[in-house]
């Protein structure tokens, strides 16, 4: 196509005059064949950008014209800007790293904890501290965990946390406490591929374990506890870290060995970029170990018995419950620890040391089911670190409705007497086919 | 009352030991975890117990050494090391010459490095089991214990293991029991010498009182002003949550329980 521009008086006159009865059609069929979507901006016949203001904007809530000039475009949804800013973020593609700094994932409930992401991020540290010999972050994640889970990994956010090549171990041997299975599992790894670092959680989920037996059976002697991170050049590894040592009473300056056990928040999590995660697998079978210890599984424990400030599941009642007997039936059947919103307590129907919230217990549970429950501020920062909320109330514009995952509009009893009639059934069918 | 001595014990438990420090005012004392493993030894049925301490006998280690005495027990063995040693040799040739089924110990010491290395290395050197964690000794039947182990978040988990077998145990072992002062003045500290071998790498750290560590600030990344005053103003907004109007009650409860069964938290 010649790269002269065609111009049409007519239409160009039209774009001028606003009262022409044309000129919208005009200025939109001028705006697009410039190739922009938009009609506030196009390209004129004389190469000049047109302008036109009135176009630009959109309509507020309130009947106001509104005009937002950060670029991003006019009122648009936020779910699908959020969306593709996740997917705009740049791939980073590590092709042939300097070395490998291996990462032991715990992947408490099938998904990546803020513990194991600041342990990524202290990974990428380590890899990218000289850019001339970037090395690859490689994570090891046992897939029994996702399974306990009961489905696929929940969250394939590992390119987002910094992992620049997955190893994704899926067999039933892995499955619950097996710390020989993956102990064998992760000098597979060293044998294959020699990682320069090795990085641990030192975490009670499994971390801390798995950690001392890995350095144990290699000889080598771990930093543990390790919360701070310094190049030092006349170190072996070219890093000296600070670790917590003497029940958190000392902190120990030591050159960086192989093997470290951090803590949590030892390291801002990866956000800038987006990794890889290219999928490995070992080069050879993995020997399937004699195991000295067998795992006979979970014991059911008391639900009302577990501190409220780690219960794991907690079933949470406001001031909407009418029918304090089906909660409490509700609770037992589901297996749920009992926790209570200030109002609840206030009014004498459940304990004070149930209590929720600012005030009362700040809770982690994994699932935090509030029921009938608004959601003031106080009790909203008590479940700030909860994974998943769900909320059954009559209100649909209440607080808690906002912050759930899933929210449901009804009746809290007869919602609470369906789950427990849907659970109890399936408890029965799974007996009948037992 | 102190427990009776049992003569046809049937199982040989070795407590490992170590002289604490009290967190508020760094006092020598017994340790905490250590405490524990030792009432959880005196749990056990058909148990005779000894107790293990790789160390010095200086004048403020005794009273907290005794202090596992006042226990219930007639004697601690001490391997006596010099300040600075390495305890793993001493133990594992302590335990070598005499080997019990169980060995029991605190999940890491409350003073020097303290990386709770300890009984994973001595499993390594011994070739025995080592699990974490413990919260009680259900049986020993046949050279296999059944454990029951404490997870997080409250959680116990039951395992079997052959002994013999190194055990740690954690804040979730039961309370120990208190120190009685007579017991303790009477006990005998059986000194017995060891191999000594001189931890350098811990010499040559530097380490210091720990420093608080900083809090971690909440960092915004935004491009635009307007992202920073959205970041700065923001209020619990909708995160996106499914939220279910008009439904019946059945599909209301049929969510939840999905949502209940994908999280795994029914059983």
């Amino acid at each position: 196509m010649s790269d002269i521009v065609r111009r049409d008086p007519r239409k160009a006159w039209i774009a001028r005059n606003r009262l022409h009865p044309q000129h919208r059609e005009v200025l939109a069929e001028l705006g697009q064949s410039a190739g922009q979507g938009a009609t506030s901006e196009w390209m004129g016949p004389a190469g000049i950008v047109r302008r036109n203001p009135h176009a630009v904007g959109f309509m507020g809530p309130n009947g106001i014209k509104r005009i937002d000039r950060s670029g991003v475009q006019q009122g648009a949804g936020g779910g699908a800007a959020a969306k593709s800013a996740a997917q705009s973020k740049p791939l980073v593609e590590i092709e042939s790293p300097a070395f490998l700094v291996a990462v032991v994932p715990d992947m408490a409930g099938g998904r990546l904890s803020g513990h194991d992401r600041d342990l990524l991020g202290l990974a990428r540290q380590l890899a990218d501290a000289d850019p001339n010999a970037r090395g690859a972050v490689l994570a090891v994640v046992f897939g029994g965990y996702n399974r306990e889970g009961g489905g696929e990994l929940k969250e394939h956010g590992f390119g987002e946390a910094g992992v620049d090549r997955l190893l994704s171990l899926d067999d039933p041997r892995f499955d619950g406490f097996a710390p020989e299975a993956r102990l064998g599992a992760l000098l597979a790894v060293e044998e294959a591929w020699t990682p320069r670092h090795w990085l641990v959680p030192d975490s009670r989920l499994g971390g801390a374990d798995l950690g001392r037996r890995l350095a144990a059976r290699l000889g080598e002697r771990p930093a543990t506890g390790v919360w701070q991170l310094e190049p030092d050049a006349t170190a072996e590894l070219g890093w000296q870290c600070t670790a917590r040592g003497a029940a958190a009473t000392l902190d120990i300056q030591r050159p960086l060995p192989r093997i470290t056990l951090a803590l949590e928040e030892c390291a801002e999590p990866v956000d800038d970029n987006r990794h890889a995660a290219e999928a490995l697998s070992l080069p050879q079978e993995l020997p399937s170990p004699i195991s000295r210890i067998e795992d006979l599984g979970q014991v059911p424990v008391d639900p009302a018995g577990v501190a409220l400030a780690e219960a794991e599941f907690i079933l949470s009642a406001g001031n909407g419950i009418r029918d304090w007997d089906g909660y409490h039936t509700a609770a037992e059947v589901l297996g749920a620890t009992e926790g209570a919103s200030r109002v609840a307590v206030d009014d004498g129907f459940m304990p004070r040391d149930r209590q929720v919230g600012a005030t009362g217990t700040w809770v982690t549970a994994r699932v935090y089911v509030a029921v009938g429950i608004s959601g003031a501020i106080q009790h909203l920062q008590g479940i700030q670190t909860c994974d998943k909320v769900v909320a059954i109330n009559m209100d649909p514009g209440c607080d808690m409705i906002k912050r759930a995952d899933l929210a449901v509009i009804g009746d809290s009893a007869e919602v609470l007497a369906s789950l427990v009639t849907m659970v109890k059934q399936q408890r029965e069918e799974k007996r009948d086919a037992a | 009352m102190r427990p009776e001595a049992r003569v046809d014990a049937s199982l040989e438990i070795t407590v490992l030991v170590s002289v604490g420090r009290h967190p508020v005012t760094g006092r020598a004392r017994r340790a905490d975890q250590d405490a524990r493993a030792v009432e959880l030894a005196r749990g056990v049925a058909d148990a005779s117990v000894r107790l293990l301490h790789a160390g010095g006998k200086e004048a403020d280690s005794e009273p907290a050494l005794r202090g596992y005495l006042g226990m219930g027990f007639d004697a601690l063995t001490l391997v006596e090391q010099p300040e600075g040693a390495d305890a793993l040799p001493a133990l594992a040739d302590a335990l070598n010459e005499a080997p019990p089924q169980l060995v029991i110990t605190g999940e890491r010491a409350e003073q020097g490095e303290g990386s709770g290395l300890l009984p994973y290395l001595l499993a390594e050197r011994l070739g025995w089991p080592v699990v974490s964690g413990l919260a009680a000794v259900e049986s020993v039947e046949n050279g296999v214990a059944t454990l029951l182990q404490a997870l997080p978040r409250g959680q116990r988990r039951r395992l079997k293991v052959r002994l013999p077998a190194i055990v740690t145990v954690d804040g979730a072992a039961p309370a120990p029991r208190q120190s009685a002062y007579g017991p303790a003045r009477r006990g005998h500290l059986a000194a017995v010498p060891g191999s000594v071998t001189v931890d350098e790498a811990w010499a040559s750290w530097e380490t210091q009182p720990a420093r608080k560590r900083p809090k971690r600030l909440k960092i915004v990344k935004a491009a635009s002003a307007r992202d920073r005053f959205k970041a700065a103003a923001a209020k619990a907004e909708g995160g996106g949550g499914q939220v279910l109007t008009d439904v019946t009650v059945e599909e209301g409860a049929e969510a939840i329980l999905k949502l209940l069964k994908e999280e795994g938290v029914l059983r």
